[in-house]
């Protein structure tokens, strides 16, 4: 466990603040997105892209390079932010996110877009396909760690848990699962669609260590991430209790706004809560 | 030439391969005693993952080794990665273009004990529809063996179609392949024969059959469904002006749709198709007894041969 100064979270704070800003704006240009659980992550991703992981914006392919695995592919515009704002590309590219020349596709695509490390979208396949490369890094004794952000309804499929039998099978301490549990999925909240509690208790039973944070506090997700990396006999899940719709209140807790763009009255209020949040703590 | 399993054939010369290429990692869902990768297993056990009965898994966790820079071989029942393991075939092999070799076994109705839930007879059409995708079936336990060092240098996406059967052999060992270049096993003027697989054998014994006919039939071998040998095909029709194409698969959608929008495409001949037609097959005592009673019998070709040629004119 590293220590983290005041300073150290509230710079963090503010780079998901950027994240939810940038996310908010591509979604209303582009009039298409999934914004409420781009909001939920956006506090993971910062401290993630901006702190945890070992990465060269300049040099993508950078073999010791973390991985980062977006298996809830449609926060892509959460994810093109982060890569954006860490340098990967100008952010002048997200005001042509989907469009038909542009690199950054609906969801995310290794083969278009640098610093995406796995194609996603149709969701599940993040634990499985960290499995392998988390076994490759061990082959060929990497130090990078492997990092898989997931959705809750996400673990509602069951190739995750196929992938969590095997990851638990390999003793790959060097992949940790961080699910964003903001309870509210496309058609409703999880527990109407189909519950997932005890969510933790799941994961203990395929052998994981699991770390149960406020994934909105940035010194938990931080306190998370330093204790993931020091647990060497397994791999560890994240579950991360957040906020669908996070920081913007007329989206929080809403499963409409898990596929719906804000009209411009509706950003605007939405970049004004936000932006206050700054000022307020 | 001895007949022996195609998986043995495969089986073999993976294992024989794996100390050529360190990369190569091999993985089977509970199946590695029939794939016959146990080979490979035992001399490489720390290159080899067995995930249990979990295709969609095992397809994803080679995506990531592929990732890694590893060439993975991902072994199982044809009938479970082209349908159970499709998605993340789609999504995260094809489209994401990971370099994950699919080896596909027990392929058409090789296990015919197991009865049709185990037969595979639509993989080809669906590998065939996916960009990126390379679709290839050998024809016999040699030629199985010869494809695994040709795909694991290869950059790409390849699903190989691997029998449980002894098909009729065709090839010596040292046949060489070559991806997209299909094969002329016999001249012939009157027909074209094009065959995939376990018929590519059954279609030499049928042109004997056609000769002693006073029919003279060429017998071309299309182990690469896609991409399509098209330059070779093209010829045969202008030269015979005749196509029957053969496969141990439905005739929707497999290599005889390959061929058939080939020639409808650039150079409309009659054709006839020999394979399964839009059934599903039964269970029987042996996959000779069952290719014959599913339309793919050597009289079966003969006879479309016999058919497309009396359409010539």
């Amino acid at each position: 466990m590293y220590f983290h100064p005041d300073s150290q979270i509230i710079e963090l704070q503010e780079r998901a603040r950027d994240l939810r800003l940038d996310s908010l704006e591509m979604i209303h240009r582009r009039q298409a997105g999934h914004p409420g659980g781009s909001l939920s992550a956006a506090d993971i991703v910062a401290a993630l892209f901006f702190h945890k992981m070992r990465i060269d914006p300049q040099n993508p392919e950078w073999p010791e390079r973390d991985r980062f695995i977006l298996s809830k592919g449609h926060a892509s515009a959460l994810l093109y932010a982060a890569l954006a704002q860490s340098g990967y590309f100008p952010r002048e590219d997200l005001r042509h996110w989907g469009d038909l020349d542009c690199h950054l596709q609906g969801h995310p695509d290794r083969l278009k877009t640098p610093g995406v490390n796995m194609t996603a979208g149709l969701l599940g396949h993040g634990v499985a396909v960290g499995v392998g490369i988390a076994l490759a890094a061990r082959m060929d004794g990497l130090p990078f760690h492997t990092y898989v952000l997931m959705g809750d309804g996400e673990c509602q499929g069951g190739i995750v848990w196929e992938g969590a039998m095997a990851a638990a099978k390999y003793r790959l301490a060097n992949l940790t699962a961080i699910v964003d549990f903001n309870n509210v999925q496309l058609d409703g909240t999880v527990q109407d669609i189909l519950p997932l509690e005890p969510l933790a208790d799941k994961w203990r039973a395929c052998n994981w260590a699991v770390i149960e944070i406020n994934g909105h506090d940035m010194r938990q997700i931080l306190q998370a991430l330093d204790t993931a990396g020091e647990i060497h006999d397994r791999p560890t899940v994240i579950i991360a209790r957040t906020t669908k719709g996070k920081g913007v209140s007329f989206m929080e807790n809403k499963s409409q706004w898990h596929g719906a763009a804000p009209n411009d009255a509706q950003l605007a209020q939405a970049i004004a809560e936000i932006k206050g949040a700054r000022h307020h703590g | 030439m001895a007949e022996i399993p195609m998986r043995e054939g495969y089986g073999k010369a993976l294992a024989a391969y794996g100390a050529v290429n360190p990369n190569v990692i091999v993985l089977d869902a509970d199946t590695s005693a029939s794939t016959l990768t146990h080979f490979f297993a035992k001399q490489y056990p720390q290159r080899f993952y067995n995930i249990g009965i979990a295709e969609p898994c095992m397809i994803d966790m080679a995506v990531g080794l592929a990732l890694g820079g590893k060439i993975p071989f991902a072994n199982g029942f044809a009938a479970l990665l082209a349908l159970r393991a499709l998605e993340q075939i789609r999504t995260c092999v094809a489209y994401a273009r990971t370099n994950v070799k699919i080896a596909a076994s027990y392929a058409g109705v090789s296990d015919f004990k197991d009865g049709p839930t185990h037969h595979s007879i639509m993989d080809i059409a669906i590998m065939r529809a996916m960009p990126q995708m390379t679709v290839i079936v050998p024809a016999d336990a040699n030629e199985a063996g010869a494809w695994v060092p040709v795909i694991a240098e290869y950059d790409g996406p390849v699903y190989l179609r691997i029998s449980r059967a002894a098909t009729l052999p065709v090839h010596q060992s040292s046949v060489t392949v070559q991806i997209g270049k299909g094969i002329t096993l016999r001249d012939g003027g009157d027909v074209t024969i094009i065959a995939a697989g376990s018929m590519v054998g059954r279609s030499l014994l049928a042109a004997d059959q056609l000769a002693a006919r006073g029919l003279d039939a060429r017998v071309l071998e299309m182990h690469t469904i896609k991409p399509i040998d098209a330059p070779l095909i093209l010829q045969a029709a202008a030269e015979t002006g005749a196509i029957v194409t053969a496969e141990e698969h439905t005739i929707l959608g497999g290599l005889g749709g390959a061929v058939a929008e080939v020639l409808s495409l650039h150079h409309p001949v009659p054709l006839e198709m020999v394979g399964v037609h839009d059934t599903f097959t039964r269970t029987a005592p042996t996959t000779e007894l069952l290719m014959d009673a599913f339309c793919m019998g050597v009289e079966d070709v003969t006879a479309a041969a016999e058919r497309v040629i009396q359409r010539k004119r």
